[in-house]
């Protein structure tokens, strides 16, 4: 297979973005593509001012002493930029853009169980972005992403409130779109879409469902505490108040540690389509890939102490925590393994988002296995608050989800859109993305190790060259992310249509037209095979 | 799909009612000082509470297996989180200090 097919002009016929047109039929929709749609262009929008907040640190850090920005302000910096990265692009970027654009697709519904509560959820999350915004334009927050008490709760003079109470807002919209994806998936599957037959996208989203609801709630109730501490002086974290400072890190563990699997997971369900459809092979091991993600959701929520090693946390329930930590490392291996196995004698093909996918496994699998050293006990204390540290995460949260989402936009662009993007400029951007992604953290890996402290603006000359490699690769990185923006908005004009199915593969949303109606499927399809059949009947079928 | 039971409305008013007398009590006890009683007396209450609007206003008493099924991993869920969180806080002393370490009493 080389270029995806493309469409001849063919007769008008309704879809879901010509059924009705004018702003109000965008506010008030109820329809789950269009809604996704919202949440596109507003995570996409947080996307890049995350990372401006990104290119102003890596400026800062080009040169040993802080000649840009001082430390106050620096620390607003990179506090604004993980405060906006993580719960207003990562967290939603893939459950909300493209999970709720394809999960009733995927399952043969008509929408999600609860659309009204869908639209509030964008409104909620919309409503705590312009909090956090609104932070962020009255001089920022300092304490960094984690909130760490007492000196959120006491010393902090920045505007911890309103972005805390941004984070509170915006979980509730995490809440309900788990809360209806689980629904959905339970109550609307269309008839014989058995749970083995369900595409392996939607057992990431019945994994990261779950994370959502039962997490998120422990992070709004630390939040809340943090609060009462900070404006009515209730003693919770705070020593001096006879509190505990560590339960804060609890409490905030608890929550923000599966919510790494929370970018995660959806992303792992993306690269699973891609995996089978660009080597036309049926995925190897179906259901050790949807267990592992159920084992992964689950084993997730017992390993939060990792992060607390140097705390001051017991040596007792530290250990403990390191050996739950090494346990989660077995269903990623068995979804890393089985993604390998299943590319082996495919008929392999590197269009764009295949790209991303084989991009997705080797960062995810640095990312992975950098983690293994930071839950060993030992050498947590060597490296622990260091670039190791923001080398491991980037390399999970943005070469692995960051490189799945952009996988997934871009096979699933021409169904939301119609259009095709233009497939060279596609995968040159892929390649950018990650050499630039590579020589931007990858350096950081060697300056932890040699010792530089995450969150300081000076720092020694002899860690100047490998800082001055990370900014280049940042440089080259964000021009990366720019190209795809660039053509995507290109295609929307300029692009050929695209047919239903352009990359011929396997799965309901791919039987309706690109766009898909309004209520997707005139008739209610009837399952009968299992998913990813990509077997050599089913694709000479296919070229017929 | 089936459908809750219609739920005759003395239910609620004695549900409401009970309620309202656990608050009233809730307030009370907490101007007496039971010693170690204190705190469970105080959680036992919240949870009876808790149960009671969960059972009858939230309607599970008469939801479908699955409901209970969720809100049976939400309670597995928050015992992990005491659980994991105790095993920190409960063995935190069970180091002993190094010899030449001042415990954080001498400290100025």
């Amino acid at each position: 297979m080389s270029a995806p097919m493309v469409e001849s002009p063919r007769a008008w016929r309704v879809n879901y973005l010509n059924v009705s047109y004018g702003i109000r039929s965008w506010l008030f929709t109820t329809d789950h593509k269009r809604i996704a749609l919202l949440y596109l262009v507003s995570v996409t929008l947080f996307f890049f001012l995350g990372g401006f907040f990104a290119v102003l640190i890596r400026l800062e850090l080009m040169t040993p002493p802080g000649d840009l920005v001082q430390s106050e302000t620096y620390n607003r910096l990179f506090t604004m930029h993980g405060v906006i990265m993580i719960f207003f692009f990562l967290i939603p970027a893939i459950p909300a853009v493209l999970g709720n654009f394809l999960v009733p697709l995927m399952i043969g519904a008509r929408d999600l169980a609860f659309p009204r509560l869908n639209l509030l959820s964008w409104y909620i999350y919309t409503l705590g972005g312009a909090f956090t915004l609104a932070a962020a334009i009255f001089g920022g927050v300092d304490t960094g992403w984690t909130f760490y008490t007492p000196y959120s709760s006491t010393y902090s003079n920045s505007n911890v409130m309103l972005t805390a109470v941004g984070i509170f807002i915006t979980g509730f919209s995490s809440i309900l779109t788990g809360l209806n994806f689980l629904v959905t998936i339970h109550k609307m599957r269309a008839p014989g879409m058995t749970w083995f037959r369900l595409p392996l996208f939607i057992w990431a989203h019945y994994a990261t469902s779950i994370i959502m609801i039962l997490g998120t709630p422990v992070v709004a109730i630390a939040i809340l505490l943090v609060g009462l501490e900070r404006l009515f002086h209730i003693g919770i974290f705070d020593p001096k108040l006879g509190g505990d400072p560590l339960l804060f890190q609890h409490l905030f563990w608890f929550y923000s540690h599966p919510a790494v699997y929370i970018m995660i997971l959806p992303a792992m369900g993306v690269i699973n389509e891609l995996i089978t459809c660009f080597s036309r092979r049926r995925i190897f091991g179906y259901s050790f890939i949807a267990f592992s993600s159920i084992a992964i959701a689950t084993l997730g929520f017992l390993v939060w102490g990792h992060h607390m090693f140097t705390s001051g946390q017991s040596v007792y329930a530290g250990m403990v925590f390191s050996a739950l930590t090494m346990l989660v490392a077995i269903p990623s291996a068995v979804k890393v393994f089985n993604w390998t196995a299943t590319l082996y004698k495919g008929s392999v093909s590197y269009q764009a988002p295949m790209l991303y996918a084989l991009g997705f496994i080797g960062l995810f699998t640095i990312g992975g296995l950098t983690g293994i050293f930071l839950a060993t006990l030992a050498v947590d204390v060597h490296v622990h608050d260091t670039y190791f540290v923001v080398a491991h995460f980037h390399y999970i949260m943005v070469g692995g989800t960051i490189m799945a989402y952009l996988g997934g936009l871009h096979y699933w662009w021409p169904k939301m859109t119609g259009k095709i993007y233009p497939e060279g400029w596609a995968r040159f951007a892929a390649l950018v993305i990650f050499v630039g992604f590579n020589l931007t953290f990858f350096p950081q890996f060697v300056l932890g190790y040699l010792g530089m402290p995450r969150r300081y603006h000076v720092y020694p000359d002899e860690f100047q060259v490998l800082n001055v490699m990370s900014s280049a690769g940042a440089s080259i990185l964000g021009v990366g992310y720019l190209i795809p923006m660039i053509y995507f908005i290109w295609s929307l004009r300029y692009g050929p249509m695209a047919p239903e199915n352009p990359w011929g593969a396997k799965g309901l949303e791919w039987l309706v037209p690109s766009p898909p109606p309004p209520h997707n499927f005139d008739v209610t399809p009837v399952v009968t095979g299992e998913p990813y059949d990509y077997s050599p009947e089913s694709e000479r079928e296919h070229a017929r | 799909m089936a459908h809750s039971p219609i739920v005759p409305q003395r239910v609620y008013w004695l549900v409401f009612t009970t309620l309202l007398l656990l608050t009233l009590v809730t307030v009370d006890v907490a101007f007496y000082d039971l010693g170690w009683l204190n705190i469970y007396l105080a959680l036992a209450l919240a949870t009876t509470k808790a149960l009671l609007v969960v059972l009858y206003f939230m309607h599970l008493k008469y939801s479908a297996r699955l409901i209970w099924g969720f809100v049976g991993a939400a309670l597995f869920w928050f015992l992990l989180l005491v659980g994991l969180t105790g095993a920190d806080i409960f063995t935190r002393d069970w180091v002993p200090e190094p010899p030449g370490w001042t415990s954080g009493e001498n400290v100025p």
